[in-house]
């Protein structure tokens, strides 16, 4: 195999059948270094993701699922799996410029997938709280991650999930026993300093929160490196009985990079999820977002931004499972493409029988900044229950010229008043960000970017 | 004699090729309101757009002279911060910019503009709750995105609001009592009579007498079908609710 170079037009033919070699030896799946004294159980479930892996190989544009996200360039590239524990060298400085930094509270730091416990630091936490690594956790209480790990992110339809299964080293556990609340965001930071192309990391996190329980959790994903490195995570968040939980994954990663990061939700009865994906970053990044709605009358909210410019390629992927009656979900997602860029957004909701009186609302907005940017948008309503409301909607769009009237007829310059109103669009998605200081830093964060990208102000309306 | 605050003189307009305002003439001093009452479709609201700027209208003839200056010539956020201010007859939603923050934008452009220094957020917040006290509006209006979510009511008052924290010259107010109930009514009507100066002007377009029992006008003018075809004193709008639109139109085209 040879490193991928986007510059050459390589035939994509033959990838549906095509399984890539992974590099790494057969022995040292899931049997070295700190993964040595994993759990029999998990070993098998390794086999299996292996094994699925090799029978899927990687999804094609003739895959219903990737009609619209090439990943061909991924399949081109030779994984090389970052073994080295560790934190390469990254300094608490380095990741001071980073998002989230000053946020109070708990916060874990990979480079590379791998644990830096150095750069991690636990606050105080509330009787039975458990925020640490789950290496640790699996050598050391694995009847924690038994129930869990493995049971929600399903790898018999997707192929980036059973290659995370069979090859995660590490990630993040966290678990919060029934009734404790965590008042301060559990902050999760995931670094890259990879420093050849087709470095490949499959960071591996776990969040329980046990019935009655409330917690924040913010994943991020950045860069320390400029290679063309593949980040394939996923995160199994399980929300028990009336819990309360607000997750928001912020990929940021370099501009040469991949990213494929699933979350697979499952949430009980009552329950209240809101998880944000924000996606800023990468050259290619797909979010898969699989909630299950496991229980009667909880409320799911699946909110979204995607900022996409020059050639990248955003793709968000849902699948919401209305399993039980009284059910609340609601898909916003919100994209603002600029250059020849791309954003994908593939909604399904599924209704089962017995699912009754399900509300589910789903709306993607797309903001072209250019005329050569192109969002693609697929609803899909599947309904086996007869007394559910289910609607859909998507818009594809330049700024409304009446709301840029308004804002200069009250003394805005048309420059800025295009500002504003991009600005607000992001806006309808950041303020869902429950977390104050989150949301506040978040909003700056997506307001300078927004500011370097002048096609704003180019002659858009 | 003042100087007018506004002259216009035989503007005529077309969108898209059809003729709508056809010859205009009006003349507005300092310390003035005036009131264009019409029918519909007689060219009310496009007076007001063209006065105020809005794109999508091919003036094909005549000239608008505000404070010495060719107001066509000016970008709506120019005339804005010359003090021409436009109350729409549908004030616009606009979800994600938080009102405070929108107005603060909007009253620091027309101090730079005069060079002044700008108000910082604090010094702009105790300002700017004086003025909605004014229009009897709650507080925590201030805190939601601008007119998103808002009554019908509250919107007008809205726009009066923005009238009161950035005290035009000249202001036009396009159909504000088009679906305000009479208790908003007066609200709004008292806003705008508190705002009334004897340096500033305004423009009332109406379809209704109705709101000239609260704003009462120096002059009534009558437009119908592109032109000003009679004008008088605030009895002119009495008249017309004799007489309708209809009689008092044909009357005005007979010969007298």
């Amino acid at each position: 195999m040879i490193p991928m170079n986007m510059n050459e037009n390589k035939p994509t033919v033959a990838l549906a059948n095509r399984v890539p070699e992974p590099t790494i030896d057969e022995k040292e799946l899931g049997l070295s270094g700190r993964n040595a004294n994993e759990p029999a159980w998990l070993l098998s479930d390794r086999k299996v993701g292996r094994a699925r892996f090799a029978e899927l190989g990687l999804p094609s544009l003739r895959d219903e699922d990737w009609r619209f996200t090439k990943v061909a360039p991924i399949a081109e590239m030779e994984f090389k799996p970052e073994l080295e524990p560790g934190s390469h060298g990254v300094t608490e400085r380095e990741l001071n410029q980073f998002p989230f930094n000053g946020l109070a509270g708990s916060q874990l730091v990979f480079v590379n997938g791998q644990f830096a416990p150095e750069l991690s630091s636990v606050a105080k936490l509330p009787e039975g709280v458990k925020v640490m690594s789950l290496a640790d956790v699996l050598a050391t209480e694995p009847a924690l991650v038994k129930p869990h790990l493995c049971r929600h992110a399903l790898t018999d339809t997707n192929a980036f999930t059973a290659l995370n299964t069979a090859y995660f080293q590490d990630g993040a556990f966290i678990h919060v026993p029934a009734g404790q609340a965590v008042a301060e965001p559990i902050h999760l930071r995931f670094v890259s300093t990879a420093k050849h192309d087709g470095t490949t990391a499959h960071p591996r996190n776990l969040i329980v929160a046990a019935r009655n329980s409330r917690v924040t959790v913010i994943e991020s994903y950045v860069s320390l490196s400029n290679a063309t490195y593949f980040t394939n995570s996923v995160t199994e968040l399980v929300a028990g009985d009336n819990a309360v939980v607000e997750h928001l994954k912020l990929q940021d990663e370099n501009q040469q990079s991949f990213h494929i990061g699933t979350l697979a939700a499952h949430c009980g009865r009552t329950s209240n999820v809101v998880t944000h994906s924000i996606a800023l970053g990468a050259k290619l990044s797909r979010t898969n977002i699989y909630a299950a709605l496991a229980g009667e009358g909880l409320e799911c909210i699946l909110n979204g931004l995607y900022l996409t410019r020059a050639e990248q390629l955003a793709d968000h992927y849902m699948i919401v499972d209305h399993a039980e009656a009284h059910g609340e979900s609601h898909e916003y997602f919100n994209g603002i493409l600029a250059d020849k860029s791309k954003g994908v957004f593939h909604g399904r909701i599924l209704v089962r029988p017995g699912a009754q009186k399900t509300d589910a609302k789903q709306t993607n907005k797309n903001l072209l900044l250019s005329d050569n940017a192109t969002a693609n948008t697929k609803p899909q309503l599947e309904i086996y229950a007869d007394d559910v409301k289910c609607t859909h909607g998507a818009t594809l769009g330049q700024l409304n010229d009446e709301s840029i009237f308004y804002l200069r007829s009250r003394c805005i310059p048309l420059e800025k008043a295009r500002r504003m109103l991009v600005h607000a669009f992001a806006g309808e998605i950041i303020d869902r960000v429950r977390c104050i200081a989150v949301r506040e830093e978040l909003d700056r964060l997506v307001w300078d970017r927004l500011e370097q990208n002048q096609q704003i102000t180019a002659n858009s309306s | 004699m003042k100087q007018p605050i506004i002259t216009i003189q035989n503007l005529s307009a077309d969108v898209e090729g059809r003729q709508i305002l056809k010859g205009i003439n009006l003349t507005i001093h300092p310390g003035e309101t005036h009131a264009i009452m019409g029918p519909n479709g007689s060219g009310k609201s496009t007076l007001a757009a063209i006065l105020a700027g809005r794109e999508g209208y091919n003036i094909t003839g005549g000239e608008v002279i505000y404070g010495g200056r060719d107001l066509l010539a000016l970008d709506p956020e120019e005339r804005a911060c010359e003090g021409v201010f436009l109350a729409f007859q549908y004030p616009v939603e606009i979800p994600g910019v938080n009102s405070t923050y929108f107005l603060r934008a909007a009253y620091n452009e027309i101090r730079k503009h005069r060079g002044l220094a700008e108000l910082d957020a604090v010094d702009f917040l105790t300002f700017v709750k004086e003025k909605v006290k004014l229009l009897d509006l709650p507080e925590d209006l201030l805190k939601r995105p601008v007119n998103y979510g808002f009554s019908g009511g509250e919107k007008k008052r809205n726009e009066i609001f923005q009238m009161a924290v950035l005290e035009p010259k000249f202001a036009i107010l396009d159909e504000t009592d088009s679906g305000l109930d009479i208790d908003a009514l007066k609200i709004v009507s008292n806003g705008v009579n508190t705002l009334k100066r004897s340096d500033n002007a305004q423009l009332v377009i109406t379809h209704y007498q109705r709101l000239l029992n609260f704003i009462v006008p120096d002059f009534v003018h009558v437009l119908n079908d592109g032109r000003i075809v009679k004008s008088g004193g605030k009895e002119l709008a009495l008249e017309l609710e004799e007489t309708g639109y209809e009689g008092m139109i044909h009357a005005a085209a007979a010969p007298a």
